[in-house]
């Protein structure tokens, strides 16, 4: 066997939660390893790298893609928001995250980021979703921890948060309290 | 008055990182390091194979390439088998691999080859480089071939069988013998997985200046990876650090160490001089993690007119994989926690622990439990059939009564202890049990969706945990002069949001505000004495530990300030983080208390000036007195005398298509037990999701090998993990609190009990829903699928119905 | 699980993606990528090289009008599922895309890819054949026009040379008098069927006049059986004539038998709710 050629490196520019990224990278990579790694944006989790468990799950223009099916090199020309870019330009927590805080939607955590990017489109699109639209909204994410049934209440929660607007966002202790 | 918080919902302090994608699990960490490598591993494609050579002359050709490592390269303990953690006097043939496997490969997976490269895919680039020469030898694949022996995984293991293990109260084959009646049940359960979203993973960097490693693993036990990686290495234990940092997950799966890569990737960071990092992915996770669940068990039991047990005898097969580093805690517990709620007067259990070529087994949420419950609750329904009788009579004529704790079973358990239950009440448990499904409503039901053409079915199942096994866990407790309270406990997290119920514990047991109290788990540096997070025990035993502690702390805070406020210590109380004189205005802060606590010879800013030498002490007597310490600590360890027992009933009615033989939930109701409830929230969050995976283990999800023993389904395309669309769309849940007399908090765990009664209660529901149109169909093996459910409606249906349904319960009756 | 090195090109022009993939020896297009990049991931595949399409112009469309509906091959299936106008020509589009993956798959995913990845347990290829459909191709030597019925090779396999690049598909509208229908079992909401079908029926007042049926998961190639005669014949089994045509396989999911079962149980299912829609657009039109 011979020795393979020195890999080509692409110079991409990548537009992530509103910054721009350049980096260099072999057009094998990937997008969800991009970020990661050569953005620091950490937060998009890798859970199986087939495009099942939808936990790199981010937007691209908008949409949930999985970002471990897209290579870096192909996404130069869109808008890409990842989990850290959804918290409110001051800083708070999200509709979409406050009600996963509210409704305990998360564990370990690792699959959450994913759910939180889903569902923030899925809003967009479809701000008061019924409870059945709530499980078909989140139905292409895997989770191992919490069975689903606090994420689709989280679903519902978050369509009211956003209904109520960013004033009444509960921040307090008791604020879960209600979820039963 | 500070709020008691031991109880409430209160929202998880650590869910604020988590939601902003702040969290930092092992692969995040030394990201933005330039000098980090990274590694992969050379897996074997055979499930049996002795290895002739290992060319690597290839691989470091390959630019980016740093290093790789064989078997040949180790040396000393490194080139040892791993340990065998868990020794027991029955497992006669144990045996371990290597950390990379010397002359022979057991299982598709097992570590060949481990490669250090500039990034993850030129470490790949370089594995496929790798050139290695078997020699196949045949697989032994699944317990049918282990158990017929006519080839061997080990040359030196007869008939494959790692462990053979007796356990008897009473003379069960006597009481079966004189029973007037008996059934015979043959009950398999198939190999599964607890496939947590985020694979293992290993960080290690080694500090030269310091002679220092420190090691980051997404691990259920920080200190069970220190002590291995210091023996391995050669490296004294005060040399390693072992953190444990947000954890994706574990099931039980990262309890078992140390990995090869554990071992691999510290070696390499102390070889190379740089850190390195190792990120299982999702095929790996298939292949070289652990799986769980497979036994065959053959079941004689005799009983009387009532349905009350006279005698059982239990005899099952346990697949153990290629290896056995976890010892036979599945096996074990699976014997002893079958019994369930119920007291057979006379009981046998036997077991063979088998070797098979493929992938280890160790503990899977609910460890043997779900097999054992599989077991005991199918016996109760074949001996309802059998009698004609309602299925929750049989289980009440067999219940341990509420006065009869503590229950002695005369065996013992998986830590060594007696079986004995402390606490419950499981006539209660099934009264609440079928109220909130709709017990006996369900004929009326059953009758309303037969009208329609509809097949429903209901099931229910019982089970016992035992819960919150030593040796012990330990917590420190510290109070800064700021007032805020830091606490380390050593055993790990992986999602059971530990930062937010052992937080309520410190502020309701020391009387501070919750938000002041900041909780550390599984990092050595801060806790070096600890076991780790499985069997539902991180609650019981640091949470206990955690109380004790912070009592400790409390007292030395009290007798701190009944001196500063002059006052009498029986006379002070503590809210908010305020001692003060009950009934006065006399107070005083923990922050300062913290500063008094510590007579110092420096001051740092305003409040350590308190403390200084000329401001505080008796000039008469040593400023820390003989039988005290500086600061404001406590430290205390809990360590029961044996397991707490939590337990829970399920129930559940499904309906199965008549045409495409589909099975869907319409209702899932669980009873649960697990004494006091620290957050009710975050409970309810644990049965949820053991619920889920529980209806995973038995409609969905299986390891299918073939004969070659390779893994057909090694994705999650095929593994088929349940997404929202698969779960009940509701889970009511109904608790019953029968405190633990065992520890300070009355409580039990509660983190494996939602999976435990899955296989036996859909087991129940799917053969109640066939029954009317099938009336000899039994469903012996799970998991079922559409497609199995299927050929067994086409094998009952073609036999004649003709004697009453009722006798047909078990396969077979011996007499 | 990272794919092995390839080249990388993203033309911004068709001729220049041309040129790429008849000159470089294993070069393969990339469109959606959602059913390549995973083969790339798990290194089952590797091209030489990637000619990134993603960056054409004018491919991205979903155009319908009384013949049917034009599909670019840079148009995902959520834009085709989203296009009232295609589901207005051809409702089986929708019908069946609905049981593509899972949305978030569906944003990237591109209908053509999916039918030039000619996988039998994959909706569209099938859904193509059914209508009678055709693809677009277009090379160095030119542009062609493949019919469903000469595009399926073989398992994951099209007559389509190794420099041809699916550019369009073509979906005939339904016809007045017609209907269709679709309906898979699949383990999992969003899994590949284990069996899923298709109707299209034909009538002429009460009379069925044609009826096809198209299976997914049935065979190792998508297959399309006309069941006219058994339709029509009273004593007919359209269930049976179909099982004849088709090769239902045992695997890890689902057994033969069970497979070659729920072509019993879905085909006159589908038959029915075919038959059905054409006689409900049939009454919609002369009530119009």
């Amino acid at each position: 066997m011979t020795s393979p050629a020195p890999e080509e490196l692409h110079d991409v520019r990548l537009r992530v939660n509103g910054s721009v990224h350049e980096v260099r990278v072999p057009a094998r990579r990937l997008l969800s390893d991009a970020l990661r790694h050569d953005c620091g944006l950490t937060g998009t989790h890798v859970g199986c790298e087939h495009g099942v468990c939808g936990a790199c799950t981010i937007l691209v223009d908008g949409r949930p893609v999985r970002s471990c099916l897209m290579l870096a090199v192909s996404a130069v020309d869109a808008e890409i928001t990842t989990v850290e870019g959804l918290t409110e330009p001051d800083g708070s927590l999200s509709p979409v995250q406050q009600a996963f805080s509210d409704c305990h939607g998360l564990q370990c955590g690792f699959c959450t980021p994913g759910f939180l990017t889903t569902i923030t489109a899925g809003l967009r699109e479809n701000p008061d979703p019924s409870e059945d639209e709530a499980r078909e909204m989140i139905a292409g994410n895997l989770c191992r921890c919490t069975g689903y049934q606090n994420i689709v209440r989280s679903v519902l929660r978050a369509a009211e948060i956003g209904a109520e607007g960013p004033a009444s966002r509960s921040t307090d202790v008791d604020g879960g309290g209600e979820d039963r | 008055m500070t709020t008691k918080l031991f109880g409430s919902r209160v929202p998880r302090v650590e869910d604020q990182r988590f939601l902003r994608g702040q969290g930092r699990y092992v692969d995040d960490l030394l990201h933005d390091d330039p000098r980090l490598l990274h590694a992969a591993v050379l897996r074997s494609p055979h499930a049996h194979a002795r290895v002739v050579d290992i060319d690597v002359a290839d691989v470091l050709d390959v630019e980016g390439v740093v290093a790789v490592w064989t078997w040949d390269d180790l040396t000393g303990p490194m080139a040892e088998p791993l340990p065998l953690l868990i020794p027991h006097p029955t497992l006669t043939h144990g045996r371990t691999q290597y950390a990379l496997a010397k002359d022979e490969v057991n299982y598709v997976g097992e570590a060949i080859a481990f490669v250090v490269a500039t990034d993850r895919y030129v470490a790949e680039d370089a594995v496929s480089r790798i050139r290695v020469d078997y020699e196949q030898l045949p697989p032994v694949v699944g317990i049918a071939a282990a158990r017929e022996a006519a080839r061997a995984v080990h040359d030196d293991v007869p008939d494959n069988v790692g462990a053979r293990m007796v356990q008897e109260t009473g003379d069960a084959r006597a009481a079966i013998a004189a029973a007037p009646h008996t059934l015979t049940l043959d009950l398999d359960v198939e190999r599964s997985a607890c496939t947590p979203m985020e694979g293992r993973g290993t960080v290690a960097r080694w500090d030269p200046d310091t002679s220092r490693l420190t090691v980051w693993s997404s691990t259920q036990t920080s200190t069970g990876v220190r002590g291995c990686v210091a023996a391995k290495l050669g490296l004294d234990l005060a040399k390693v650090d072992v953190v444990t940092p947000d954890v994706g997950g574990g099931f039980g799966v990262k309890i078992n160490h140390p990995w090869p890569e554990e071992l691999l990737v510290p070696l390499a960071a102390m070889t190379l001089g740089r850190p390195v990092k190792f990120t299982e992915d999702r095929r790996e996770h298939f292949i070289s993690s652990a799986h769980e669940r497979a036994q065959q068990h053959h079941v004689e039991v005799g009983f009387d007119d009532d349905g009350r047990l006279l005698g059982l005898s239990v005899e099952f097969w346990h697949d153990h994989g290629a290896y056995t580093p976890y010892g036979l805690i599945v096996p074990i517990i699976t014997s002893t926690q079958l019994l369930g709620p119920y007291k057979p007067q006379n009981y046998r259990v036997a077991f063979e622990s088998l070797y098979t070529n493929t992938v280890i087994v160790t503990p899977y949420r609910g460890a043997g439990r779900p097999q054992g419950c599989f077991v005991m609750e199918r016996t109760m329904d074949a001996i309802a059939a059998y009698l004609g009788t309602d299925r929750t009579e049989v289980r009440s004529a067999n219940f341990i009564q509420p006065d009869e704790f503590p229950y002695e079973h005369g065996l013992v358990f998986q830590d060594g202890r007696e079986l004995t239950y402390d606490s419950g009440d499981y006539p209660a448990s099934l009264a609440k049990l079928k109220e909130l499904v709709g017990w006996d409503e369900f004929e009326d039901f059953r009758a309303e969706m037969a009208a329609e053409g509809r097949r429903v079915g209901i099931g229910l199942a019982c089970y016992v945990e035992g819960t919150g096994v030593g040796p012990y866990e330990g917590a420190h407790v510290h109070i800064e002069t700021s007032g805020r309270v830091k606490v380390a406990t050593g055993l790990t997290t992986q999602g059971q949001g530990h930062q937010t119920a052992f937080a309520q514990i410190v502020a309701d047991t020391l009387g501070v505000r919750f938000e002041d109290v900041e909780i550390t788990t599984g990092d050595t540096r801060k806790m070096p004495y600890a076991v780790g997070t499985f069997a539902s025990r991180a609650a019981v035993m640091s949470g206990s530990a955690i109380h004790l502690a912070a009592l400790r702390a409390k007292e030395k805070a009290l007798r701190i300030a009944a001196e500063a406020l002059e006052a009498d210590e029986s006379d002070l109380e503590i809210a908010d983080g305020v001692v003060s004189v009950r009934g006065t205005d006399a107070s005083i802060d923990l922050g300062t208390v913290a500063v008094l606590s510590n007579p110092l010879r420096y001051a740092f800013d305003e409040a350590s000036k308190a403390a200084t030498q000329f401001s505080v002490g008796d000039p008469g007597k040593p400023p820390v007195a003989e039988d005290d310490e500086p600061g404001l600590e406590g430290k205390d360890f809990y360590s029961p005398a044996r397991s707490t027992f939590a337990n829970g009933m399920h129930a559940v009615i499904v309906e199965t298509d008549p045409d495409t033989a589909e099975i869907s939930i319409l209702k899932y109701a669980v009873v649960h037990d697990c004494g006091h409830l620290i957050n009710p929230m975050i409970v309810e969050g644990q049965i949820h999701g053991g619920v889920a995976q529980g209806v995973g283990g038995a409609l969905y999800e299986r390891m299918a090998y073939d004969e070659s023993g390779q893994l057909l389904n090694a994705s999650f395309m095929d593994f088929l993990m349940p997404y929202v669309t698969e779960v009940p769309t509701s889970i009511d849940i109904d608790h019953l609190e029968t405190p633990s007399p065992l520890n300070p908090l009355g409580i039990k765990g509660a983190g494996e009990a939602g999976v435990i009664p899955s296989a036996a209660v859909f087991a129940a529901a799917i053969e109640d829903a066939e029954r009317p149109h099938h009336p000899d169909l039994a469903i012996t093996a799970m998991p079922i699928s559409p497609s199995e459910l299927f050929e067994l409606r086409l094998a009952h249906a073609a036999e004649p119905a003709a004697e009453p349904a009722a006798e047909h319960a078990a396969q077979k009756e011996t007499r | 699980m990272k794919p092995a090195p390839f080249a990388y090109l993203r033309p911004s022009i068709l001729e220049e993606a041309l040129a790429a993939l008849a000159g470089t020896q294993g070069a393969k297009v990339l469109a959606g990528g959602q059913s390549l990049v995973p083969l790339l991931s798990m290194r089952l595949a590797a091209p030489s090289m990637l000619v990134d399409i993603n960056a054409l112009p004018d491919l991205d469309h979903v155009t319908s009008d009384d013949d049917g509906v034009r599909v670019g091959a840079l148009a995902r299936h959520a834009d085709v599922l989203a296009s009232s106008g295609a589901a207005a020509a051809q409702p089986l589009l929708a019908m069946a895309l609905s049981h593509v993956a899972h949305p978030t798959i569906r944003n990237r995913g591109t209908t053509v890819g999916s039918v030039v990845h000619a996988d039998a347990a994959a909706e569209m290829p099938m859904v193509l054949r059914l209508l009678e459909g055709s693809v677009d191709v277009a090379s160095v030597r030119g542009r062609r026009t493949v019919p469903a019925a000469e595009l399926f090779a073989g398992p994951l396999e099209t007559t389509l040379a190794h420099d041809e690049i699916a550019v369009e598909a073509f979906f005939p509208a339904l016809g007045p008098g017609a209907g269709v229908a679709f309906q898979e079992i699949a383990r999992r909401h969003g899994d590949y069927a284990l069996v899923g079908a298709a109707a299209h029926v034909e009538t002429d007042g009460d009379a069925v006049t044609r009826a096809r049926v198209g299976y997914v998961s049935a065979s190792d190639v998508p297959v399309v059986v006309d069941v006219t005669d058994a339709v029509t014949d009273p004593a007919g089994d359209p269930a049976a004539a179909a099982l004849a045509e088709l090769e239902p396989a045992g695997d890890i999911h689902a057994s033969a038998a069970y497979r070659a079962h729920l072509v019993t149980v879905l085909t006159p299912r589908v038959l029915a709710d075919a038959t059905d829609h054409a006689r409900r657009r049939a009454g919609e039109r002369s009530s119009a």
